[in-house]
């Protein structure tokens, strides 16, 4: 092997032809290669010019951001944002007594707190679950109440908390849940297998607003006469429900990827079925459908807002709840431009999150 | 039985099998790969099986650590027959090494956590101390300078050697090889070779499916020819390479020497 002449080094490398750089060069290939490209690219120049200058005005030079809604009707001339500053703790914290409104606030702090520290890899130990639990009962008594502080009927509770409170304990318990959902569906044993098949294609088979109007509204007729189960408990169920059939689907998806070596290369080492899969199937198979899985995450984040059908105040319901007030009706725009950021916001974070994990997991294979 | 003059495929001269297999069958559905197949192993044998693809030589090491299951016969290993008892298996598994043509190493671990893993959640050994077998194993296959490294980053002569080591961390008392070297670039077969010639030479009971014929005349204590799901014909290297008693072997290393 050593034999082979040792001073072959590979001839010098050339420069990229230097008509395909520079900013002329980007915009010749890019905008007006063809005629119908330069066409096109003057129609979206000719688009932008008339949409854009009228929105910006719309929104930042006539606006006003602390005016009332009489002074933004009789103006009438811009946006008129100061519904949202003025309406703010009613958007975010629903019929929660105005005078204990910094309890679901501090509790939000703390609930988003957990999620950025969960967020890097380094504080992934076992004292996570420790902060979580910990995180958890301290929520709770700020929600409800306790330890010297008012009660408050989780009724009252509205706005922001309530739809992290839906999304993040729905998320997190349907995860697992539609893991043990996908392996039962590949059990060997019929009973295991057919139970989650019915389960998964009943759930996918409806809509989340019937399953949030049977949990509201047929699920009581079962109960016996004075049981009552607390509404939004029935509507986080219903949404872990829901969520966990569409994540056991795409987890299945992974796990049906993983190559049949695997799965005999741990079984050749005595590992059994459970160490299996959790120490060498699952890992490979949950990163493989990391982007399919918070595709479903993120959707499942928005639909929570379909608790507004069953009259829970979520932070869309209580929005529009401001907009039936009169003197901020006619706002809408306004309103909704502001809820769509809330929910732009929390679901790119979502998403960025994802694309690190799957960097970070990435071990080039 | 077969009725020609080799009966035994030398199977009765082996004392104190570690592995015994008698009138095992096989079928895939309709497809009958193992027919009735008698082989006895002994402690610190050496035997290479060679044959046509789809003789069913995989298929035979595979039902040895119940990969594959036999549908008809017994299989002993170490005194343990194999059945449908589930920690029997695993025990057995835990046993008999396997190192397969496509690696298969675990490629979200490094190296040394693709070592430890079967000897800290099977052999519930402590971590510190499986590393350091870990280590002298990666040492032994020459290339302890990888451990930290995960499998993707290495070449395929090289995850072979990590496979082989990850199987010798269990302490196995019977490794298996299903075509090693078949996957590999020619550069990289020797250095997997030159391996499995050290294990040989300490004393390893080895089954292993391959075409290299060298390492079968250097190292085996019996070679097998397998066709159409039957051992044809079994002998020690010497006689099988130079004196081969079926038409069939002969033909078969006509056409591979």
């Amino acid at each position: 092997m050593n034999a082979a002449p040792t001073d072959l080094q590979p001839t010098e490398t050339l420069k990229p032809p230097a008509a395909s750089v520079g900013v002329l060069g980007w915009l010749r290939t890019n905008l007006f290669s063809t005629w119908y490209n330069s066409l096109l690219t003057l129609a979206v120049i000719y688009l932008l010019w008339v949409s854009i200058p009228p929105f910006v005005r719309w929104a930042f030079v006539d606006s006003f951001w602390t005016a009332s809604g009489k002074e933004c009707l009789e103006a009438d001339t811009g946006a008129c944002w100061s519904i949202i500053p003025n309406n703010i703790r009613f958007i975010m914290f629903g019929f929660y007594p105005y005078a204990e409104q910094w309890r679901p606030g501090l509790a939000v702090v703390l609930l988003v707190g957990l999620l950025v520290f969960s967020q890097f890899r380094r504080n992934w130990k076992k004292s996570l679950l420790y902060y979580w639990l910990a995180g958890l009962v301290i929520m709770g008594i700020l929600m409800k109440g306790g330890l010297g502080l008012a009660p408050v009927e989780s009724t009252k509770w509205g706005g922001l908390p309530l739809t992290l409170l839906l999304s993040v304990f729905g998320l997190t318990a349907a995860y697992p849940l539609g893991i043990v959902l996908a392996l039962g569906r590949q059990s060997r044993l019929p009973a295991i297998r057919s139970l989650c098949v019915v389960y998964i294609e009943l759930i996918r088979g409806v809509p989340l607003i019937s399953l949030l109007f049977m949990s509201s509204v047929v699920f009581p007729l079962f109960l016996p006469e004075g049981v009552t189960v607390n509404k939004i408990l029935r509507a986080q169920v219903a949404i872990i429900l829901f969520t966990a059939a569409y994540i056991a689907e795409v987890v299945r998806g992974g796990l049906q990827g993983m190559a049949r070596g695997q799965y005999e290369a741990a079984e050749s080492l005595g590992l059994n079925y459970y160490q299996t899969m959790r120490l060498i199937i699952l890992p490979q198979a949950l990163k493989i459908v990391i982007p399919p899985s918070v595709s479903i995450l993120i959707s499942a984040f928005k639909d929570t807002s379909l608790v507004v059908i069953i009259a829970l105040y979520d932070l869309l319901k209580t929005t529009q709840a401001v907009l039936g007030n009169p003197e901020w009706m006619g706002f809408s725009a306004e309103a909704y431009i502001f809820i769509a950021l809330v929910y732009f916001v929390c679901c790119y974070y979502l998403s960025s999150f994802s694309r690190k994990i799957e960097r970070e997991l990435d071990t080039g294979y | 039985m077969n009725p020609d003059a080799q009966t035994d495929f030398g199977n009765d001269a082996i004392e104190d099998p570690i592995i015994e297999i008698t009138g095992m069958h096989k079928w895939f559905g309709e497809f009958h790969v193992l027919q009735d197949i008698d082989l006895k192993v002994g402690r610190q044998e050496r035997i290479v099986i060679c044959g046509p693809s789809g003789s069913g030589k995989s298929t035979l090491i595979r039902c040895i650590n119940r990969l594959e299951e036999h549908q008809r016969g017994q299989i002993v290993v170490d005194g343990i027959e194999l059945t449908n008892n589930i920690k029997n298996i695993e025990k057995i598994r835990a046993e008999v090494g396997m190192v397969f043509q496509h690696f298969n190493l675990f490629p979200h671990l490094t190296i040394i956590d693709n070592l430890t893993l079967g000897p800290i959640w099977v052999r519930k050994v402590p971590r510190k101390e499986a590393e350091d077998t870990a280590m002298h194993y990666l040492e032994k296959v020459r290339i302890a300078e990888q451990a930290q490294k995960f499998p993707g980053q290495l070449s395929g002569g090289q995850q072979q050697r990590v496979a082989i080591a990850r199987s010798l961390c269990m302490a196995p008392k019977v490794m298996l090889f299903d075509e090693p070297t078949s996957a590999l670039d020619p550069e990289m077969i020797k250095e997997v070779l030159d391996v499995m010639i050290d294990l040989a030479r300490e004393g390893m009971t080895m089954l292993v499916v391959t075409h290299e014929m060298g390492f079968a005349k250097s190292v085996a204590h019996r070679v097998l020819f397998m066709d159409y799901g039957q051992i044809v014909e079994a002998n020690n290297p010497e006689d099988f390479f130079n004196n081969p008693q079926h038409d069939r072997t002969k033909l078969f290393l006509s056409q591979i020497l």
